[in-house]
């Protein structure tokens, strides 16, 4: 690690007049990445802003509305296993435990689980080139190992995915992020948090410099009902996705009423198409509605020389994972959703 | 800014009290291991892949390679020198011996102290949810069976004192 200095802060407004003092200041909570990247140098510091004494935002409460909000540092474990959580948006819960391992859980926060970067080996690997990490050095997965890469919404100049699970749920029941910073609080919808790589691949979210993530807010529909996570990786644990599906259904008299679908590890952000999902509504939960679901969903998808099967793969995944959601009793070994 | 200044931090390492001048980027890991030299604990990745440097922070399972100590003022401690009651073998300890969950014995203390934290958390509730629930543990000999063995026997007998 380089060099750094440390100051803990204990409320919000300290939190944004620290990060904003410079580019090189940095906000941590749990640590989890940000400390690996440091030990790394695939990120400097000036300032570790430690954000982990601001009481406000480590709760889990009700909304008016009938939502939830999931504190910014209440932590993945936490989460996960919270009883509001695990009656109300199992899905959630799942996809949280379907993440890293106990400890790193038991550490990770929500917020810096939205703030994580890609595992792009090349963008952790300092002596390649990494227009993420160095921008307008180039990309060296396009042409290089790219088997855990991007099979949608890539460019030319960046190919990697967004590495998380939760967010893939979070995705999936519409949550909102609610952010603080020197211009005061704003909300963004969760599909307008994370970015595609595009021209500015340096760019994984829409934050600003000097703001934080105070809370994510879930709608009051859980999706409790009907719901299943799956991941598939390259081993049966603690390992990121090659390509995992967030399912989540409404049933009105056995058809769909409402559908979600959400897919992590094939883009740069949590992958929705809203076309899909309005595709299936007053239809059957059919293997075959479920099949021509998956094409729309994979519209317009290419791989590179190591990652074309995660086409298939998704496209497979997403047939399986939306009948496990409908029909628990289709959940064959090796077929089961991911916890 | 002065990226050279320490910082004054008092943690509770099995019960005993210690006060130390901390740089910013020194790991709890490091603070263990260089400082009080209690090598129990050890760095196996030192990237959070390996569960090799496990150990309690008030009470909680946690990685102790990727925490920096200066987070940590206040916090209480629990690393493999702290699992036994002094000549008593912690159960679980005494599980690994029964079984022969170990070879090497490298990435023992981080699966003793993972397997404690695991069963206060009490979220496992057979041998399919404990090998989920140690899979930050990894056991390169392939004593992983033992391991899930000697926790089974644990659960089994209603104990993880």
């Amino acid at each position: 690690m380089n060099n750094f200095s440390y100051i803990k802060v204990s409320d919000a407004k300290q939190a944004i007049a620290e990060l904003n003092g410079d580019i090189r200041n940095k906000a941590v909570a749990g640590g989890t990445n940000i400390n690996d990247l440091l030990k790394y140098f695939v990120t400097k510091a000036d300032k570790l802003v430690d954000i982990n004494p601001i009481q406000e935002f480590n709760s889990i409460i009700r909304l008016d509305d009938g939502g939830v909000r999931l504190g910014a540092l209440h932590t993945n474990a936490d989460t996960a296993y919270d009883p509001i959580i695990e009656e109300r948006y199992p899905l959630l819960s799942k996809a949280i435990l379907a993440g890293a391992s106990a400890q790193i859980r038991n550490m990770a926060t929500n917020g810096g689980n939205l703030m994580q970067r890609t595992r792009c080996y090349y963008f952790y690997d300092i002596s390649t080139p990494c227009n993420k990490r160095d921008p307008g050095s180039g990309c060296s997965a396009i042409s290089g190992y790219n088997r855990i890469h991007a099979i949608l919404g890539q460019s030319e100049n960046c190919i990697a995915v967004f590495p998380s699970d939760m967010c893939v749920a979070l995705a999936a029941l519409n949550a909102q992020v609610n952010i603080s910073g020197p211009n005061g609080e704003r909300k963004l919808p969760f599909a307008n948090f994370h970015r595609l790589p595009s021209e500015t691949p340096h760019l994984d979210n829409n934050l600003i410099h000097g703001e934080v993530i105070t809370s994510i807010d879930l709608p009051a529909e859980g999706f409790a009902e009907n719901y299943s996570y799956l991941k598939l990786r390259d081993r049966s644990s603690y390992s990121f996705a090659l390509v995992s599906v967030a399912s989540a259904f409404e049933l009105e008299q056995g058809t769909i009423k409402n559908a979600r679908i959400a897919l992590g590890g094939v883009a740069h952000k949590p992958w929705r198409v809203l076309e899909a999902e309005d595709f299936l509504k007053q239809k059957e939960p059919t293997r075959e509605n479920f099949s021509q679901a998956a094409k729309i969903i994979l519209n317009g998808a290419f791989g590179y020389e190591h990652n074309n099967f995660k086409i298939e793969l998704a496209h497979r995944a997403i047939i399986r994972n939306c009948l496990m959601a409908l029909y628990p009793e289709s959940q064959r070994p090796g077929a089961k959703p991911s916890r | 800014m002065d990226s050279t200044q320490t910082h004054g931090i008092n943690l509770s390492i099995n019960s005993s009290d210690y006060h130390l001048q901390i740089l910013p980027w020194v790991t709890l890991l490091d603070v263990l291991r260089e400082r009080i030299g209690l090598t129990g604990t050890k760095k196996g990745c030192d990237h959070g892949q390996c569960g090799a440097c496990t150990v309690l922070v008030d009470g909680k399972r946690i990685l102790s390679c990727l925490t920096l100590a200066v987070m940590k003022d206040g916090a209480a401690i629990t690393t493999i020198e702290g699992i036994a009651n002094g000549e008593k073998l912690h159960p679980i300890q005494q599980a690994f011996i029964d079984h022969d969950a170990f070879q090497c014995g490298y990435c023992t203390p981080g699966q003793i102290c993972s397997a404690v934290g695991m069963l206060q958390e009490a979220k496992a509730r057979n041998r399919e949810e404990i090998k989920e629930l140690m899979s930050g543990n990894l056991c390169r000999c392939g004593a992983s069976r033992g391991i899930v063995n000697a926790v089974m026997q644990v659960m089994e007998g209603g104990s993880n004192e």
